[in-house]
């Protein structure tokens, strides 16, 4: 579904990613594990489009096409969707409204029509109680006056409404307490399905205990420096990341 | 023959034409204005006042000063401009002259009507004594243009303890049966104490025949008194607006003036505070999003003169293409006036390559004991918010509008009329240039 193939990226004149080579098959879940500088954020802002990052060398490719040259909204369309570790804060346009709007577009890239009214109604129903989340959040301005949980589980909650190919989740751990993690990490595992995958981003071990990887990538330096099984991320709590420099 | 000379020359007709009694004490503040404007002229640019905002594109048009009266104009074709939706007193005019089949008036309770009725009758002369002419400048040139010609436009005299049951309308309209137009409106609004109205002023012209308004508008809150204006200045791009409002406030009032600057060649605002007593609370809030070559001009200003009163002021400009903005916020605290609250916030962003604003907040603060604040920022959209909107499928077009709506958002939000709040939203998501979404 994903190959990224010899990837160098950098913010100005600062090479951060130092080719990184993946595969990701559809149903996988993949941990991409690292210290802080490692690169972490911005493989998932790379993959997504943000073009902060300039792009040096190397290719990612979704369903054999490269998407480097996509914008962030064409790679959406796509099926790529991106969990923002800081989801921002919009105020006067309410959760639903916004989300409407990006279903909509998405519909429109693909020549569809708009999403009924009724449809779209009851999705969000369903889509909302995955992730017990309290309706009147809903109505709420997007993520203005949000607890962090709240913003992760809105992020989430998009995820769900979007149905991506590829999802990426971008330190969603951070900031939440057990509770909110838990039911983060529970409508993840019921939105996973044989044809989509999950790049989980992840600085602690925690949140692969409720969602199991199949591999494990350690990124250190901009570079993928090790990949196993789902053992690894305990290795990593346990070792921490020296003895893998 | 330009324009000053016309204008004074037309004066004595004016006068002839009126109608009035030539004793009363509006005909002596009539003269001695027009001396005023006489001697001063139209600013330019080297007055401090007006450093940024040059009237000369709009002077040059050869204006007919006495509109001709008879054009009519269909409900249908203008009801879009009323907050028609919701019950309200309306006060209609046809180029400066009152529409009876538009307006809905009233004296029951509160006189909600027309200056002419009330400069000329009797029983309202105590009324315009006391208050007509008194708080509106009498050095500014334009000001005094407007008291020289001052003639039509809404009485609203609302007596102590009425809470109005629904908001007053009121709607100028040119018809551009004049191919160019100078009007001056001029409006009076007294809330007596404990009272409480909602007003909502629109200036439209309904072709695109040049029109110029030079309005003035006095407002006096009277102890405890709830005043919510609201300015919607969205006018097309052949007409022009100087709106100069002066607001004068008894203790324990709270006054909010909210002015949506969307429309129009060229808009000035003039916007002034008098404090006549202690815990008085004055909201001036304002929305420009501008584009091509408009330009708006917001001059406020607000005297603390008493102690323990607060001023809240919040100005947001949106500007594309090659329009231009000045926001002038100047901030008095006299030395009496300790214990004064005084915000003032004004937040640009620049969408346009060629779109300027000249900013300038101004306190002067005399008194040592005050909570006194201003920020100012320009800039141009976050990026990284941006990002967001796009990686969800928003294409970057949409996105910014999205972002641009938010940005304007706490204006909007303070708008009490619901009905008009959304008419609000809809402007602006209008003016973006985008479909929303949005259930209204």
């Amino acid at each position: 579904m994903l190959s990224i193939k010899n990837l160098r990226a950098g913010i100005e004149d600062k090479e951060i990613l130092k080719g990184i080579n993946l595969e990701v098959k559809p149903g996988e879940i993949h941990a991409i594990m690292g210290p802080n500088g490692s690169g972490k954020s911005t493989l998932s802002s790379v993959i997504s489009g943000n073009e902060t990052y300039e792009v040096l060398d190397g290719d990612v490719i979704l369903n054999d096409e490269s998407i480097l040259e996509l914008s962030p909204d064409e790679r959406a369309h796509k099926g790529i969707f991106m969990s923002f570790q800081y989801p921002i804060e919009i105020p006067g346009v309410t959760t639903t409204n916004f989300i409407k709007t990006a279903i909509n577009a998405k519909r429109k890239a693909q020549g569809l029509e708009d999403l009924p009214a009724k449809d779209m109604l009851k999705m969000i129903c369903e889509k909302s109680e995955l992730l017990e989340m309290d309706r009147k959040f809903l109505s709420r301005s997007l993520n203005e006056g949000f607890s962090g949980g709240e913003k992760k589980r809105n992020e989430i909650f998009q995820m769900a409404m979007l149905e991506p190919k590829l999802a990426i989740l971008d330190e969603t751990d951070s900031g939440l307490d057990i509770d909110a993690l838990k039911i983060v990490a529970n409508g993840v595992n019921k939105l996973k399905t044989k044809d989509n995958a999950v790049i989980v981003i992840t600085h602690y071990q925690r949140l692969l205990d409720y969602i199991i990887p199949d591999f494990v990538h350690v990124l250190h330096n901009g570079k993928i420096i090790k990949s196993g099984g789902k053992e690894l991320a305990h290795e990593l709590e346990a070792k921490g990341y020296d003895w893998l420099k | 023959m330009k324009l000053k000379e016309k204008l004074v020359a037309s004066f004595m007709a004016f006068e002839n034409k009126g109608n009035i009694d030539l004793d009363s004490s509006v005909h002596e503040l009539r003269t001695e204005a027009i001396e005023i404007f006489e001697k001063q002229g139209f600013p330019t640019k080297k007055d401090e006042e007006w450093k940024y905002t040059s009237l000369n594109s709009i002077l040059k048009e050869d204006y007919s000063v006495f509109p001709k009266s008879g054009a009519t104009v269909e409900l249908k074709d203008v009801k879009k401009y009323f907050l028609h939706e919701i019950e309200s007193y309306k006060i209609v005019f046809i180029d400066g002259v009152y529409s009876s089949f538009l307006s809905d008036t009233t004296h029951e309770g509160a006189d909600i009507c027309l200056l002419s009725s009330a400069l000329k009758r009797p029983k309202y002369k105590m009324v315009i004594d006391h208050y007509f002419g008194t708080i509106a400048s009498k050095k500014e040139s334009l000001t005094a243009l407007n008291t020289a010609f001052s003639k039509e436009g809404a009485f609203i005299n609302i007596p102590k303890n009425t809470v109005l049951p629904k908001p007053i309308q009121i709607i100028y309209f040119s018809t551009g049966t004049e191919k160019e137009i100078i009007l001056q409106p001029r409006n009076l609004v007294i809330v007596g104490e404990n009272s409480h109205a909602q007003i909502y002023e629109r200036h439209q012209s309904l072709n695109d025949n040049v029109v110029l308004t030079n309005a003035v508008t006095e407002i006096f809150a009277h102890k405890r008194a709830i005043i919510d204006f609201y300015k919607v200045q969205n006018d097309k791009k052949t007409a022009s607006l100087i709106d100069n409002t002066y607001v004068q406030q008894k203790e324990n009032s709270i006054v909010s003036v909210n002015t949506f600057s969307f429309g129009g060649k060229l808009t000035r605002n003039n916007l002034e505070f008098y404090h006549q007593g202690e815990y008085i609370t004055s909201n001036l809030n304002g929305i420009t999003i501008i584009g091509n070559k408009q330009h708006v001009d917001n001059h406020t200003l607000v005297n603390h003169k008493f102690e323990n009163c607060e001023s809240h002021e919040l100005y947001k400009g949106i500007y594309d293409d090659a329009s231009t903005g000045v926001f002038n916020g100047k901030v008095i605290v006299d030395k009496e006036a300790q214990k004064t609250n005084a915000f003032q916030q004004n937040n640009n962003v620049l969408i346009g390559d060629k779109a300027s604003i000249n900013a300038k907040p101004q306190l002067e603060i005399f008194a040592d004991d005050v909570k006194c604040s201003h920020g100012c920022t320009i800039g141009q959209l976050d990026e990284s918010a941006l990002f967001y909107l796009q990686s969800r499928g928003i294409p970057k077009k949409e996105a910014k509008a999205l972002l641009l709506f938010a940005f304007g958002n706490d204006v909007v939000e303070k708008i009490k009329i619901p009905a008009l709040k959304s008419r609000i939203s809809i402007l602006i998501a209008e003016k973006l240039k985008v479909e929303m979404g949005f259930e209204m």
